[in-house]
């Protein structure tokens, strides 16, 4: 080392203009929650249970979606449409009860694949949190897309930006 | 002679004083803390503290407020008293500094000339420095009350590095001594303001007692007490809650109190450069611009201080000792001769 590079002094006053002009920079941070960053149109968040443009819901509980799952997430039980149900569910069958595990999920989209319904599909939300491990245990409350006929507003934001291109 | 003839009026001034500079003191170092996030997140293209209020500005009593909630914890095996002796003493060597720092000049209020100094005394700057280097003993007190082995080597490392820049922080000073003539801080800012601030006679002074001062408030490149990863912490290892906090706190304390001690020896304390503020007289709102330059000079340092933490690493021990006993005292008994020969020859 030279004198001048033993001084260390030049060398700390060049650090020095790097961080200083590092204020001056755009941040790259993105302001979570209130401004959410774009997802690609392929991204696979959280699953929404969808409904048809009537507002009916779509699953006829086949079970396609539990199968060809490969973490073993899903359940459901089916049950029979009632007269004076057709308003509510699309075909003769529907599912009383849809439960997806989102410990075990490992969001791989295959359910989405597999359902001949177009009835499942992954949105573009992600932030499952909760203060207990039961809470993770999504039932059709938690999965169902708001009715657009009835809660337009509710049904467009649960659709989120899917479709949408990355800016 | 005022107490002999027990001025009640000095008195009240006098304590009125001392709450303004207290507090003062007290919301800066507050503020600190949140500025040295917030200038620490701009500097690493990040947002920093931003929730709790606007801009995140209520920050400061939010970690208050969790400090003063959390469970205070004293090991069973440490000595209850020195324990707790410990951050006290941390606190109020790093407050009664501000006594001899004369925070503006004299100003003119309710009929009474009103000094804007807690006590001009004669040795101001060995006041200073001696009641520095009594943190010395909050450091190790509160490692050695800890009972930690860790804690105590921490406390040994840091006492021996405050006391070693301590040395050559004083060497840097005799220069500036040797200039003024005086001891008195009140005659070191009259000396400035009549001939020019102290930086242009001592400027190798200046950057002695810069590094030191930045390793006198453990700050980096010398905060090894704050090292926790690499060294278990430091002498606060085994506190908890509000104690922790009068360390931390009295940190930013003695950062902003060395801040003021560099502006008045070195940057002519509160005197505005080009313009004479004898010639406005002495009303109260020159008081108020006088130490509100002084303000900004700290300000200045303090944002100093931290632009440095966020940019340079860690020294390693014995580099820092190297530097301190192989570095700065040497050059500052350079400094110190060069400056003797050069009033010599100008026959001061």
């Amino acid at each position: 080392m030279t004198i001048w590079e033993k001084m260390y002094l030049p060398a700390i006053a060049k650090g020095m203009g790097i961080t200083f002009s590092h204020m001056f920079k755009k941040k790259p941070t993105i302001n979570y929650p209130e401004v959410t960053r774009p997802f690609s149109a392929v991204f696979r968040g959280v699953h929404i249970l969808n409904r048809d443009e009537e507002g009916r819901e779509r699953c006829t509980a086949c079970g396609l979606c539990a199968v060809a799952c490969p973490a073993e997430a899903i359940t459901m039980e089916a049950a029979e449409r009632q007269k004076g149900e057709e308003g509510l569910y699309r075909e003769e069958k529907y599912a009383a009860k849809y439960e997806i595990n989102m410990l075990r999920c490992i969001f791989c989209g295959l359910c989405e694949e597999a359902c001949p319904k177009d009835a499942i599909y992954l949105s573009q939300t992600f932030a499952p949190a909760n203060y207990a491990r039961k809470g993770f245990i999504y039932g059709k409350d938690d999965l169902l897309i708001p009715n657009p006929k009835t809660e337009p507003e509710a049904y467009a934001k649960a659709k989120g930006t899917i479709g949408k291109e990355i800016k | 002679m005022y107490l002999l003839q027990f001025d009640w009026w000095f008195l009240l001034e006098k304590f009125i004083l001392i709450a303004v500079i207290v507090t003062t003191a007290l919301v800066v170092a507050m503020y600190s803390t949140y500025a040295e996030r917030k200038i620490a997140a701009v500097l690493q293209d990040r947002r920093g503290p931003n929730r709790a209020g606007p801009f995140g500005i209520l920050q400061p009593m939010a970690d208050g407020l969790k400090l003063f909630f959390k469970e205070e914890i004293i090991p069973m095996a440490s000595s209850k008293s020195l324990f707790i002796l410990g951050p006290m003493l941390a606190m109020i060597t790093a407050l009664m500094t501000s006594a001899v720092i004369p925070w503006g000049g004299t100003i003119h209020i309710f009929g009474r000339d009103v000094s804007l100094q807690i006590a001009d005394i004669n040795i101001g700057v060995l006041y200073v420095f001696g009641v520095v280097s009594l943190g010395v003993y909050s450091i190790m007190i509160g490692g050695w009350a800890s009972n930690n082995k860790f804690s105590l080597l921490a406390a040994i490392r840091g006492a021996s590095q405050m006391i070693s820049y301590e040395l050559a922080m004083g060497m840097s000073l005799i220069a500036v001594l040797m200039i003024v003539g005086s001891l008195r801080l009140s005659a070191i800012v009259d000396h400035q303001i009549a001939n020019g601030w102290n930086i242009l006679y001592q400027p190798l002074g200046f950057l002695i007692f810069f590094i030191c001062a930045l390793a006198e408030c453990n700050r980096t490149p010398f905060d090894l007490a704050e090292a926790e990863n690499e060294l278990n912490f430091g002498y606060h290892q085994e506190y908890s809650s509000m104690k922790l906090g009068f360390f931390l706190f009295a940190e930013y304390i003695n950062m902003f109190i060395s801040s003021v001690v560099m502006a008045t020896l070195f940057f002519g304390g509160y005197d505005i450069p080009f313009v004479n503020e004898a010639a406005w007289g002495n009303h109260w709102w020159v008081g108020l611009i006088s130490f509100s330059v002084l303000m900004l000079k700290a300000c200045l340092f303090i944002f100093l201080f931290m632009w440095i933490r966020w940019t340079l690493p860690r020294f390693r021990y014995d580099q820092l000792m190297n530097l301190g006993w192989k570095g700065l005292i040497p050059m500052a008994l350079v400094n110190m001769i060069i400056t003797a020969v050069v009033l010599l020859a100008l026959n001061k």
